[in-house]
């Protein structure tokens, strides 16, 4: 991490901006969800995304009534598009965990601004993540067959395979995930409960707020769960990504089977998972109005972020393509040197190259960190590129591997499509209904580090009780 | 500002959360014990047959062999439900007026087969082989139960994919000779199964490590 990541000082944008009390950070934040009414652009925004989402619904039932023959998977590509968007969604999940846990033990205050944000993110990327794995089954509704459980078959799961491993790497993300999540939200749903007029409003965050009364004693607990789940989940951020790549190195297809997938993959999912966050936060701060928050020196500090993780991605690609070299494995060396930069899929190499390695290099001038369009723009292709990666290293690989006389190409159907695009749509309803129902950015902590700024002096008012 | 919940509600929350994991602890473990029961397996459950034929009198009471009937048994995948000939070869002589017994002369008059209802039904992706099993020292008591005390038929064993593996893991615990294979009484010498089990595992060339392949069973 960069040196960007330190308390503001000088002539640099605090975080928040300095004319915040504790009491307006509770009611700019808080109105977002009770006072605001949904405007014109969130329903616009809603009814696409929900669209979308029907779009899946369409996609997933003619695949439960045809079969994965529907899709373009073809022997010898029999991994299409289901493991390139499941790698995606669970890379693009990893920013939540990273923020939340490791920059929260490194005591990096800036995150406080985005991690409600980003957590909320990763829990929906990881439910998209794992529709994927549960639809590419032949027979997806005994998908309870990846779980160790009791059964009439007297069988286990295959534990030397990584798929299984997947399985419980992903369910324990997703459970961490939830919980961290959880735990952080029970404050501002108590804010939420003791602010909102509304009766139907005041007993549904009562009941999720589970009887927090801000005492010191639950404040106590609180701090204390909320560290521990902070250790708990950061293994995850490396674990997960770790063993997804395992899925790759551990078969002997030319292109997977190299000992530099998990340290690239895990970069590549921070990397992915960062563009996400500032492709959501950017307009979010500004619809809301959320700049005083989300300021200038967040954005900055992302973009150094993906800049960083950009360039060890970029190393990654690099060494693969030495040590394909350096192994002497005709195999390998064909796999890595020649059908990835000079075969059929030469353009989604390349493609890939300009947007994961070449365009993040601009990141370097400051104008691209601090200006929002711009790094927006950059996010995206970020996005854009590490979906291409995930596709030329299932598809390519699998297209052509020992034997030439088995090469075959390989294309996404329409239905491979709708359902790429309606999983996004899945994603950005539950954002929407997210940023709808409960505050995007933690109020508790937000208070908390006005209050720390103000310099400790202030009367333990409005809520604001220093743990 | 009015409390928004009464105070009893405190107790209803801390019980539905205990309620809530021991409600779905408990779904999970009804859940098992339904599949695992005769409502599932159909295990001891006898179906309406056309003819309520009595294993128990024909091979209990008469001592009729089993092969008289289920010709193709050591040979062939499936046992053989008998033609009506079968049943003819006595029954055109004894009890042939038997108003029990007009199905069977239907069959006969009208030269159509009698619908028995199938008991032991194994799913379509799994293949079973009778002759083989038999050929290699499996009795008829191992999987079909005391056939010779049943009235009418059920089913005696769960036919589950567990219960298979079983004997496949461990085929010494139940393997006989070959002479015995139809005797519904037979028990090891001295009671030292397994010591047998093994010898003949060696002697009827049963590759144990290879009978839990999948394709085993399922090709």
């Amino acid at each position: 991490m960069s040196d960007g990541s330190q308390r503001p000082a000088g002539d640099e944008s605090p975080v928040p901006e300095p004319d915040y009390t504790i009491e307006s950070v509770t009611d700019k934040i808080s109105s977002i969800v009770l006072v605001r009414p949904y405007g014109y652009g969130w329903l616009v925004g809603f009814t696409i995304s929900f669209v979308l989402m029907m779009v899946l619904l369409l996609a997933t039932s003619v695949l439960f009534i045809k079969g994965v023959g529907i899709w373009g998977v073809r022997t010898p590509v029999m991994w299409g598009f289901a493991i390139v968007n499941f790698v995606w969604w669970v890379g693009i999940g990893h920013a939540g965990t990273l923020i939340s846990a490791i920059l929260l033990l490194l005591k990096q205050d800036w995150r406080t601004s985005i991690n409600r944000f980003a957590e909320a993110m990763t829990l929906f990327a990881v439910a998209c993540a794992g529709l994927f794995p549960i639809l590419h089954l032949g027979r997806p509704w005994v998908f309870y067959w990846l779980f160790p459980y009791p059964n009439t078959m007297g069988m286990w799961p295959q534990w030397r395979s990584p798929l299984i491993w997947d399985v419980f790497a992903v369910t324990t993300y997703a459970t961490v995930s939830l919980l961290f999540w959880y735990i952080g939200l029970i404050p501002d749903l108590a804010t939420l409960r003791d602010r909102s007029k509304n009766r139907v409003a005041q007993i549904a965050y009562g009941i999720l707020a589970m009887g927090w009364s801000g005492s010191s004693r639950h404040w106590h607990r609180y701090r204390t769960t909320y560290l521990l789940m902070a250790g708990l989940a950061t293994p995850l951020v490396v674990s997960v990504h770790t063993i997804v790549s395992f899925d790759f190195t551990i078969a002997i297809v030319p292109g997977w089977h190299s000992t530099i997938f998990p340290p690239y993959f895990v970069a590549g999912a921070i990397f992915s998972g960062f563009a996400m966050v500032l492709t959501l936060t950017i307009p979010l701060r500004r619809i809301y109005g959320l700049q005083g928050f989300i300021t200038a020196k967040h954005l900055e500090n992302m973009a150094k972020i993906i800049l960083t993780t950009g360039m060890i991605v970029a190393y990654g690609y690099f060494i693969e393509a030495f040590m394909a070299w350096y192994s002497a494995n005709p195999y390998e060396m064909h796999q890595v040197l020649n059908s990835r930069p000079k075969g059929p899929y030469a353009h989604t190499y390349w493609q890939l190259i300009a947007c994961n390695c070449l365009i993040p290099q601009l990141l370097w001038i400051k104008w691209f960190r601090t200006n929002p369009l711009a790094l927006w723009v950059i996010s995206i292709i970020v996005n854009i590129g590490m979906w291409l990666e995930r596709y030329v290293i299932v598809v390519v690989s699998l297209s052509s591997d020992f034997l030439p006389s088995s090469w075959a190409m390989y294309h996404g159907t329409k239905w491979d499509y709708a359902t790429l695009f309606g999983s996004m749509g899945l994603f950005l309803m539950l954002l929407f209904l997210f940023v709808r129902v409960l505050p995007v950015i933690s109020i508790t902590e937000m208070r908390e580090l006005v209050h720390e700024q103000a310099g400790h002096d202030e009367s333990h008012g409005a809520g604001g009780t220093k743990p | 500002m009015p409390q928004i919940f009464h105070p009893s509600l405190n107790t209803l929350s801390r019980l539905s959360i205990f309620g809530g994991a021991f409600a779905a602890l408990g779904l999970l473990a009804i859940s098992y014990m339904l599949v695992g029961s005769p409502y599932q397996t159909q295990v001891g459950i006898i179906h309406d047959q056309p003819v309520q034929f009595s294993h128990e009198h024909h091979v209990g009471g008469l001592g009729i062999d089993c092969r008289y009937c289920h010709t193709s048994v050591e040979i062939s995948a499936v046992s053989g439900v008998p033609p009506t000939y079968t049943c003819m070869s006595c029954h055109s002589q004894i009890w042939s007026e038997s108003p029990m017994l007009q199905p069977v002369r239907d069959s006969l008059k009208n030269d159509t087969p009698i619908a028995w209802a199938k008991v032991h039904d194994l799913p379509d992706f799994v293949y079973f082989h009778h002759g083989i099993h038999i050929q290699k020292g499996i009795g008829c008591v191992s999987c079909h139960g005391r056939i010779d005390q049943m009235p009418l038929t059920f089913k005696d064993k769960p036919l589950t994919m567990e219960w298979c593996l079983e004997c496949h893991r461990h085929p010494e615990k139940y393997i006989r000779p070959y002479e015995e294979i139809f005797n519904m009484e037979w028990k090891p010498p001295g009671g030292d199964q397994l010591t047998l089990g093994r010898k003949l595992i060696e002697d009827n060339h049963i590759p144990v490590d290879r009978l839990t392949n999948c394709s085993v069973c399922h090709r």
